[in-house]
């Protein structure tokens, strides 16, 4: 499955990111500087005004859009193809792989330009396209970084390579690209240009993802930076756009909304270096464009959310905000989610893509702070997805232990139960008595046990605060 | 004015003082309080975990105990927050729903109640110490609490509030998710171990048993002697 990341089970993958303390560092103080970034960009510009009220704004876009996602899906197919250009409806990962192979193959393609897109990583479509004999370039600078480091993974989904450093990315030019430089960053950059100018040229399809797409126009809308995608995208004569179906906008209107949204969120930038937006039909004489433009839109699982308490998941726009405030992705970072969508996002989306046997222990990686709930642009209730996620996840009997589904019934029946649960608050002292040394516990057993492992466990206090209560009101009266 | 107190199984079990100095506080302030009788917990750990219909149990219990008072208040913003979600697990049972409506919206923690209800920010307290303070979660995003204890503690004569490094972030504890994923438990736990430290406050506050009892269960562990409060013992010290 191209969406997942290592063979390891989760709580090896979490070690593994654990004693990477490289990683560790760079997450945190990204971290510190992304949250910053973007609070400038937002809640202290005056220029945004309020900026709950652009969250309600892009909220109420999304959910529009998604409860009348058959139709503005239609709207979009029908524009884009009135223009000269092919829409491919993918309902697999499986489907749409196939359908650009056969273009590539038609189209005799020997070296196929790439702009970075998350979806494409999620169909696994580099490797797709090489078995068919294609070159696939990444050319985004952090794709192309990852793509020469044996194919290293995302770690994050808006910067793909933010777990390596610039000492780290200097040795990898030196040893796969006959890099000579130092780890200058303007150095490695213009080396990585000079590497791409030559690509950019021989280019016989370029592929990009799509942060939105206008269905009133069958336009394609692609916010970045480096100007890459633009190059992607007008030199070959073939371009491929693969979107998730959920990544469009009725007009451009709300795209104008929603571009605001993604860069101040997503890098504190008023808006993206470039937005870049295609269309397909040309004038016979333009030299610019490509003559062939295909849309492929994906469902891979998208549709198992749609209707359900999970569709409002799909209104996310790829901002990484909630990933950048999450303390939680702080300190395991991107690959130990195992999937390409990291964070709380990744704990809420890879669930509903992939399956719970694959994602399952993902929505209990999170201690519900809300810190992602508040931070997402488009009010996504992250956190009350992953515990509605965990309720569909116990409700499978296989997938929990009959010990904790003992104890939560003993929970439900102790806590309306008051005299039982008053029993246990009398007992608790007695219980806990043997254990305690220097008035904690520090090695408890059954489920105390993970709780002792790292911390001490209080011993119960000695008073009954009820009966301290009876008296105390008795006094004053 | 007349209050209910819900103690919070936490305190019941392990903070009585905490309890009793709630108690105190609002008495001093001319609250009438009662206790009732039917009180447990409000059902967070059963409903974070996923048991919904456990969950539902305890909210029910809760709801019937507390429907009669006047106003709810509950030392914890977690627990009250979780009061507040109430209404959301009655979609299908409008009765009910009704019922954990109003249960909700007279639900208040317990330094919310003071400055928002009884408009008090001074209490009289005296508490001379360097101290630094720890927003929970659920006060902060659930229940947009970003003031209320601030103002009570500015008026604290004596306490020097020192400022705390990310203080945003969340201290590890999670309810289950404490025992459920404690690698990544610990390392939140001890980030925030660190900035406390760093503070070079020697006493930290808060307003939530649950993550002091997480965050002084580390420090106790690492041997770091820094006391840990609820904003209630300090609001309940006089000179
Ligand atoms: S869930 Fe919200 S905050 Fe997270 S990436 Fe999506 S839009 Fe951004």
């Amino acid at each position: 499955m191209p969406m997942k990341i290592g063979e390891k089970p989760f709580f090896g993958r979490v070690d593994d990111a654990l004693q990477d303390h490289f990683m560790r560092n760079a997450m945190a103080s990204a971290q510190d500087r992304f949250r910053n970034k973007k609070l400038d960009a937002t809640e202290r510009d005056e220029q945004v005004g309020d900026w709950e009220e652009w969250r309600s704004a892009g909220e109420e876009i999304r959910r529009h859009t998604l409860e009348n996602l058959d139709f503005y899906l239609d709207q979009l197919s029908e524009n884009f193809s009135k223009r000269g250009g092919h829409v491919f409806f993918a309902k697999t990962v499986e489907e749409a792989n196939r359908y650009i192979q056969k273009v590539a193959k038609e189209k005799d393609a020997k070296y196929v330009t790439k702009s970075k897109s998350m979806v494409t990583e999620e169909i696994g479509l580099n490797e797709a396209l090489e078995e068919v004999g294609c070159h696939v370039y990444e050319t985004d600078l952090a794709e192309y970084i990852l793509q020469i480091d044996n194919k290293d993974r995302p770690s994050h989904i808006v910067v793909p390579s933010l777990h390596k450093n610039k000492e780290q990315i200097r040795d990898t030019f030196q040893a796969k690209a006959g890099y000579t430089g130092t780890e200058e960053p303007h150095e490695l950059t213009a080396f990585a240009r000079s590497q791409l100018r030559e690509v950019f040229l021989k280019a016989d399809i370029g592929i990009t993802g799509c942060n939105f797409a206008i269905a009133e126009s069958g336009t394609i809308s692609l916010a970045t930076n480096e100007g890459n995608a633009n190059m992607v995208t007008t030199y070959p004569d073939t371009q491929i756009t693969v979107m998730g179906m959920e990544r469009l906008v009725p007009t451009w209107e709300e795209l104008d909304v929603l571009i605001n949204l993604l860069s101040r969120s997503a890098v504190g930038q008023k808006i993206t270096t470039y937005v870049t937006n295609l269309t397909p039909g040309v004038e016979e004489d333009c030299v610019d464009a490509p003559k062939e433009f295909h849309l492929v839109i994906l469902d891979a699982g998208r549709s198992n959310a749609l209707g359900t308490e999970f569709q409002s998941a799909l209104h996310c726009i790829r901002c990484a905000a909630c990933v950048n405030v999450c303390p939680v992705y702080r300190h395991i970072g991107g690959h130990a989610y195992g999937s390409i969508y990291q964070g709380p996002i990744g704990a809420v989306l890879s669930p509903i893509l992939g399956g719970y046997e694959e994602y399952g222990e993902l929505p209990f990686a999170s201690s519900l702070c809300a810190a992602c709930t508040e931070a997402c642009p488009v009010k996504i209730p992250i956190h009350e997805l992953l515990i509605k996620h965990r309720e569909k996840y116990v409700n499978h009997q296989e997938n929990v232990k009959t010990s904790e589904k003992l104890a939560m019934k003993a929970f439900g029946v102790g806590t309306s139960t008051p005299f039982l649960f008053q029993i246990a608050v009398k007992g608790a002292p007695m219980f806990m008595k043997p254990l305690i040394k220097d008035g904690s516990i520090s090695n408890g057993p059954g489920p105390m046990k993970p709780w002792t492992a790292i911390r001490e466990f209080p011993a119960p206090g000695k008073d009954n605060f009820r009966s301290w209560f009876k008296e105390h009101q008795k006094g004053r009266q | 004015m007349k209050v209910s107190l819900f103690v919070t199984c936490l305190n019941e079990i392990f903070y009585q003082d905490v309890a009793k100095d709630v108690v105190e506080v609002l008495e001093r302030l001319g609250c009438e309080i009662d206790l009732p009788r039917g009180q447990t917990c409000c059902g967070q750990p059963a409903y974070n975990s996923g048991y919904r219909k456990d969950a539902i149990t305890a909210a029910k219990q809760m709801i019937t105990s507390f429907e009669d008072s006047e106003y709810i208040i509950a030392p914890s913003g977690s627990c009250t927050a979780m009061f507040k979600e109430y209404p959301g697990l009655f979609n299908e049972h409008k009765g009910w729903q009704e019922r954990a409506q109003a249960v909700a919206e007279k639900t208040y923690e317990f330094t919310q109640f003071i400055v928002d209800v009884l408009g008090v920010e001074d209490v009289g307290a005296v508490y001379p110490a360097q101290a630094t303070y720890h927003t929970s979660c659920h006060m902060l995003r659930l229940l947009k609490e970003t003031e209320a204890p601030f103002k009570l503690l500015e008026n604290v004569k004596g306490l020097e509030l020192l400022p705390l490094e990310n203080s945003y972030d969340c201290c590890g504890f999670g309810g289950t998710f404490a025992v459920k994923m404690v690698p990544i438990s610990e390392q939140m736990v001890d980030e925030k171990v660190r900035n406390i430290e760093q503070s070079s406050a020697d006493v930290l506050i808060a307003a939530d048993s649950g993550c002091l009892m997480n965050i002084k269960g580390r420090m106790d562990r690492k041997g770091i002697p820094i006391d840990v409060k609820h904003i209630a013992q300090i609001l309940n010290t006089l000179a």
